[in-house]
């Protein structure tokens, strides 16, 4: 089964203490560490798995600049056949329709059975998996985690209320957006970055894409985010200001004050 | 028998028996040395590990550790036991070789022991034989009577090896009493004839016998001497070849183990002996994944180990319920050898060891506090096979959920929590430190003659940071000029190459040497026997490394710290001897000696102290492995220390410090028991005589 993994390069917000700028209007982006987007680790780790059941091959691609180099050199230490790197100037600042637009092209010049999300990135909205499908005129499961290689389509489950499972059926070619949890992401260590360092990494842009410059970028995306801003402390909200002791005793007491404790 | 036959004394059965002899020698020999041939065949196809070195050095360790015995004593019925049965068995080989050879060559003396010298070695063999078959009795009443839980065989390790020990210990009991009922028949048989004999050792077992046969007829006394001699002689090749297939077959590799040992203290083996650092991204494959990843000294442990269960029973995983116990680390993996590389047939190499023999929460349950290897009398080595089998976990990506967070925040930030490079020396921040001492940031713009290597959790630790203020403090108490890397230090990975990242490691430690080396300090200082000892053992070419402790100790001894009375004439205090201070740098004394300096301070031992002491749960990547077991160790080591009759216990290891303070809490003895670092005792106690020249008096005068 060919099998294609769509990644994303975020902030890792277990290594990174995310403030607002001085504007209010993004992150403070200095001094950031990023990563892959942990959905998308474990979109890379389910395909991994696919392939090594089935057969096949595995590609990981991402759209961003030469920085998102990493992270699929990462994808590729843990055993992803290839990587392919979608970089363009007027790619930038482009909206979640954008990203599907460049990756629906993308798709269109392979012959992927499965296409493969996270469900969502750390700094996203959870929306290029879907768009990417009713581009491709492909099905879309979403929130998937757990996924049955059958003849021509595949049973994948998921969550649904009270952690129950609903298990449905998908014709191929089909995207799918991975929950986390579906499986558990294998280790990759320094060696294995190594080890693929100088392997290549294709590099394509707009025109060998097919992509229309109109349709993606800045000037295209019809979402710009606006501000961030910190909820203001609301009635009925109390903030913990002693050591951690103290507080940890204050929850207690809240809690079992309001009756959270038998 | 050397020296007490001669032809004519022996020829009636000699003669007709010198065939049949001859025919099991042959047998024998070449069945030993065939079957030691198959055994070696695993260590041909092992990885290659340099052990050929350093003669001198390693003939002491044989001298210390296998003729001497030296470790047995540290348990005393079976220490004592065993040294009985090794001197017997020593004195013994002698005999043994002569009687065999006798039995071809009637005429035979051993080279030297013609005479009288003769004489006195059988007259003391004697006894040699009748002490080791009363070791056997008594060993075997062990095994069937009184069964020490050592020996017992947890049902997930396999089934119990009592039987087959009894076996053993029945076969070397019928071996002395062969021996002794030949030398018994052959001296009655003399005396019949009015031929000289020599006397047998007065109530040896020999000379029980001698009394038993007295009134046998010649014919019988014939019979006796006869089949006592081929019962020997069976008996002896039987064990020979035996031996090889069990735990006996330490005595023929014991020698080999001690003397290929290894050198030294607190280092971990390289990932490969014969590949450099900077090549380990070429090889195929790192770390042990199958058996003939091991290198040929460790397979060679895998055959000496005698199933003593030492090591198991000071293993702290062990005691808590973890599935790991040394003892089956080894066990599992020679009854592997026996099964893939068998004696007939094919050998067929290849599977992984992890999934087959072993599980994974196996390998990754050891915290390398060294219990199993301070303890074991065969020095083997169980460290390096941990770290060599969790090099093939990490390589094949197999690597707990738990684990790869903090790993590949190393990996980005330098520290296993994720937090941000330049909060690294936020510790030094607080008032009450920058009233009491300033603490320089070695940054190129400062310089200073000691660094102090602060390590992770003391940085960015709220709690450990009380350590590293105390630190700081004595350090600037003492007038040293002293400074920290600050945003410059990464962590020292000596938990990240023993959980087997040895290129991260290597990443980590080429980063902080060169910021070592940049810094230009002459000696390096930290609270962190984890730190202590990376720096110390897997680090190479940097200025002197000392524990705070021997700091301490050194200046208490000249005198340029006093300490004051302890204010609470209730406490009662115990130390805690941190793996990576005590076991693996012998660094007992010195923590000691501080505590012993505080004037009043009530100081007790606790059983497991010292080179015993009990690990308490481990420290680095470890917080953060999740176990399976079924109580902490943690909470066994409070306990253990309440047994003791302290109520505070004294540390000088952060990561002791997270564990002890959290078993407290664990084991319900809150307010009844209390953790203290040596650092923080010691900068609660002195008397702050000097006062740094950068800092006003009026501060430190408030002291």
């Amino acid at each position: 089964m060919e099998i294609l993994v769509c990644i994303r390069r975020v902030p890792d917000t277990s290594e990174n203490e995310i403030e607002l700028n001085a504007q209010g209007n993004d992150i403070e982006r200095d001094e950031l560490v990023y990563s892959v987007n942990e959905p998308d680790n474990y979109a890379v780790e389910e395909a991994l798995q696919i392939r090594d059941r089935v057969g096949g091959s595995v590609t990981v691609v991402t759209v961003g600049n030469e920085e998102d180099d990493e992270i699929l050199r990462r994808e590729l230490a843990m055993g992803a056949n290839q990587a392919v790197l979608l970089s363009d100037e007027g790619f930038d600042g482009s909206d979640g329709r954008g990203i599907a637009t460049i990756l629906k092209n993308f798709v269109q010049q392979g012959h992927y059975d499965l296409i493969l999300t996270g469900v969502q990135a750390d700094d996203g909205a959870a929306q290029v998996g879907g768009m990417l499908a009713a581009m491709l005129d492909y099905p879309f499961a979403s929130l998937v985690n757990s996924i049955t290689v059958e003849d021509g389509m595949l049973k994948v489950s998921r969550e649904i209320e009270g952690g129950n499972r609903e298990i449905n059926e998908i014709e191929l070619p089909c995207v799918l957006s991975i929950q986390t949890g579906i499986n558990e992401p294998r280790y990759v260590g320094m060696r294995g970055i190594r080890q693929v360092a100088s392997v290549p990494i294709p590099r394509i842009g707009a025109p060998d894409l097919g992509v229309e410059k109109s349709g993606v970028g800045q000037t295209a995306a019809k979402i710009r985010r606006v501000d961030y801003f910190v909820p203001v402390q609301g009635k009925g909200a109390e903030i913990l200001h002693g050591s951690r002791e103290e507080n940890a005793d204050r929850v207690l007491e809240l809690v079992a004050a309001n009756g959270g404790l038998k | 028998m050397v020296g007490t036959l001669s032809a004519s004394q022996s020829a009636d059965w000699i003669v007709s028996g010198r065939n049949l002899f001859l025919a099991i020698h042959a047998l024998g020999i070449t069945a030993f040395f065939y079957i030691v041939a198959r055994r070696l065949m695993p260590l041909l196809h092992a990885q290659s590990d340099p052990r050929f070195d350093q003669p001198a050095k390693r003939i002491g360790k044989v001298l210390q550790f296998w003729l001497g015995q030296w470790k047995h004593p540290r348990y005393k019925f079976a220490g004592v036991m065993h040294i009985l049965i090794f001197a017997g068995f020593i004195l013994l080989a002698l005999r043994a070789f002569s009687l065999l050879i006798v039995g071809v060559s009637p005429d035979f003396v051993m080279p030297g022991f013609s005479s009288k010298t003769g004489h006195i070695y059988d007259f003391v063999t004697d006894y040699a034989a009748t002490v080791v078959f009363l070791c056997m009795v008594v060993a075997a009443a062990r095994r069937i009577v009184f069964k020490p839980a050592r020996y017992a065989v947890p049902a997930r390790f396999g089934k119990s090896h009592t039987a087959d020990a009894v076996f053993l210990l029945g076969l070397i009991a019928l071996l002395m009493v062969a021996d002794s009922a030949y030398a018994a028949s052959h001296t009655v048989q003399l005396m019949r004839r009015g031929l000289p004999s020599e006397p047998l050792g007065f109530l040896s077992l020999a000379w029980v016998l001698q009394v038993a046969f007295g009134k046998m007829s010649l014919p019988t006394l014939s019979g006796l001497v006869a089949s006592a001699y081929l019962t020997h002689e069976i008996a002896f090749y039987f064990l020979l070849c035996y031996r090889p297939f069990g735990i006996q077959f330490h005595v023929e590799t014991s020698l080999f183990s001690v003397y290929f040992a290894k050198l030294t203290r607190g280092t971990v083996k390289p990932a490969r002996w014969d590949v450099p650092d900077d090549r380990l991204d070429q090889v195929k494959s790192l770390g042990v994944k199958t058996f003939e990843d091991f290198t040929w000294k460790h397979m060679l442990d895998f055959y000496s180990c005698a199933d003593c269960g030492r090591c198991a029973d000071n293993c702290p995983s062990n005691a808590v319920g973890r599935p790991l116990a040394p003892r089956f680390l080894t066990i599992k993996a020679r009854d592997y050898a026996f099964q893939r590389y068998p004696v007939f047939g094919k050998s067929h190499s290849g599977i992984a060891l992890v999934g087959n023999v072993y599980s994974e929460d196996e390998i990754w349950s050891c915290t390398t506090c060294g219990a199993c290897e301070e303890e074991c009398p065969l020095l083997v080595e169980y460290i390096d096979k941990i770290v060599d089998l969790r090099r093939g976990l990490i390589d094949d990506g197999n690597v707990p959920q738990s684990l790869q967070k903090p790993l590949k925040a190393l990996e980005s930030r330098g520290n296993p929590y994720g937090k941000m490079e330049k909060k690294r020396a936020g510790w030094t921040k607080s008032p009450e430190l920058q009233n009491s001492a300033k603490v320089k940031v070695l940054d190129g713009r400062d310089d200073a003659d000691t660094l102090y290597f602060v390590d992770s959790i003391t940085s960015y630790d709220d709690r450990m940071q009380s350590i590293g203020r105390a630190t700081a403090r004595i350090l600037s108490e003492v007038g040293t000029n002293f400074g920290i890397l600050g945003a410059g230090e990464k962590d020292s990975g000596h938990e990240v190459r023993r959980f087997g990242e040895e290129m991260l490691f290597a990443a980590l430690r080429d980063h902080n040497t060169e910021a070592i080396k940049e810094s230009g300090v002459e000696r390096i200082v930290t609270a962190d026997p984890h730190a202590y000892n990376a720096l110390k053992h897997d680090y190479k070419d940097l200025p002197p490394v000392e524990h705070i402790s021997q700091v301490i100790a050194r200046e208490v001894k000249s005198g340029n710290l006093q300490l004051s009375p302890v204010a609470d004439e209730n406490k009662v205090y115990a130390y805690h001897d941190p793996c990576y201070l005590g076991r693996h740098n012998q660094v007992y004394d010195d923590p000691r000696t501080v505590l012993d300096a505080i004037p009043g301070l009530k100081r007790v031992e606790m059983t497991r102290s010292r080179d015993r002491s009990f690990c308490c749960g481990g420290g680095g990547l470890m917080l953060f492995y999740e176990p399976k077991e079924e109580e902490r160790m943690g909470v066994v080591r409070v306990r253990m220390a309440a047994e003791s009759g302290a109520n505070v216990i004294v540390t000088a290891c952060p990561f002791c410090m997270a564990n002890i303070e959290d078993a407290i809490k664990v084991a319900g003895l809150e307010g009844k028991m209390s953790v203290i670092d040596l650092a923080e005792l010691v900068d609660q106690q002195m008397i702050r005589a000097a006062c740094p020249e950068e800092l006003e008096v009026a501060i430190c005068g408030g002291q």
